[in-house]
């Protein structure tokens, strides 16, 4: 008797099923966001290059009803992959002192207070 | 009264079926049996043709993975108290193809688990005479959880990766060949990188992070492989930055 085993094909759907699919996509889906603030940021130097007039016009642009709504859903949308990455951080950084393994809440507290420094020294830098 | 449970089984057997359909099955209810003992009592008194593989019924040997309404889980560990009133699905593991209807193909993951030369390579040969090789508990520590892996391919179905690209390795051969590479016994990292290293291998992962959620053993898979992104992207540089060092 031959064999003839079945291979089943992926759905395209496959991550509808199953809740820890749904939050993986909609991570993968922030990295799109993050991305499109840094386009911005580029945007903005290559105005600053242009010139007083073409800088103001980047800034009103940014200060816009679109301008504003589209800078909270990037802070949105990168915020919850900062959050979701370094929930994970404990997985793929995992350390030892001693011998004695460093709890998962102590490293993610660590990315939280690395997080606030740099966050102060951008604030700081930028005199507000 | 005696109770009831309805399970709904993929069937599938090339000399009568084109393709898999479900079959329904109704067996006792018992507040101690797992869906293995289900399927047993299947086997021996309603259906003799119905094929899967199991051997241990304790979760030790990884024969019995199956999908359970939708969820790989080792059918000796999911007890049927679990899903009280349910319609319970059970379908062979994703990701593989059917065999015959529970049973899956494994050759693709018998392949890739030598690719990542599963075992100890040392550093020197060793005569019998000179004794064993010592370890302490430390050592024996940095590795011990990714030996539990009991190779029940749980993880592969789970991994969307798995499903969506046949030639990436894999969590579970992943996951072994981390443990070998942090074991102190062990000189072999550098002829493991070919595989574990290359597209196919780490960086085919993108941490969905299922393959430890369903990881009957705890081995947490998804851990491993991000340790191992970390450790040949510093392997990368330093073989291109040091002073004295090539590729």
């Amino acid at each position: 008797m031959s064999r003839r085993p079945y291979t089943r094909k992926v759905k395209r759907s496959w991550w509808l099923g199953r809740r820890r699919y749904v939050v993986y996509m909609v991570r993968e889906l922030t990295s799109l966001f993050v991305g499109l603030y840094c386009a911005l940021l580029v945007v903005g130097l290559w105005r600053l290059a242009e010139g007083r007039a073409a800088w103001d016009g980047f800034l009103d642009a940014l200060s816009s009803p679109l301008g504003v709504l589209f800078q909270l859903v990037c802070l949105a949308f990168a915020a919850y992959h900062s959050v979701t990455w370094f929930a994970l951080t404990p997985k793929a950084m995992p350390l030892a002192v001693r011998g004695e393994p460093v709890p998962a809440k102590a490293i993610v507290g660590m990315h939280y207070g690395a997080w606030a420094v740099v966050s102060l020294i951008v604030l700081i830098a930028a005199g507000i | 009264m005696s109770e009831d449970v309805t399970l709904e089984i993929l069937r599938y057997r090339s000399e009568l079926d084109s393709e898999p359909h479900f079959q329904t099955y109704t067996v006792p209810y018992r507040d101690d049996w797992v869906v293995l003992d289900a399927l047993n009592h299947i086997k021996d008194h309603v259906d003799a043709t119905l094929s899967y593989r199991w051997s241990c019924h304790m979760a030790i040997c990884g024969s019995c993975g199956m999908m359970i309404n939708g969820e790989p889980k080792l059918a000796c560990h999911a007890f049927l108290r679990d899903y009280r009133h349910d319609v319970i699905r059970i379908e062979p593991l994703d990701h593989f193809p059917i065999e015959r209807d529970l049973v899956t193909v494994m050759d693709s993951f018998m392949e890739k688990l030598s690719s990542v030369k599963p075992y100890v390579i040392a550093k020197q040969k060793k005569a019998l005479s000179d004794g064993e090789n010592l370890q302490t508990p430390l050592q024996l520590m940095a590795f011990k959880q990714y030996t539990l892996c009991i190779n029940c391919l749980l993880c592969y179905a789970a991994c969307p990766q798995c499903g969506l690209n046949e030639s990436f390795v894999g969590p579970a051969a992943l996951a072994l060949a981390h443990r070998y590479n942090l074991d102190s016994r062990d000189a072999g990292k550098e002829q493991r990188a070919d595989v574990v290293a290359s597209n196919e291998g780490i960086w085919e992962c993108t941490f969905v992070g299922a393959c430890s959620d369903v990881c009957p053993k705890h081995v947490d898979p998804a851990a491993a492989i991000q340790q191992t992104k970390i450790s040949a992207s510093l392997d990368w540089f330093k073989a291109r930055l040091l002073p004295g060092a090539h590729r």
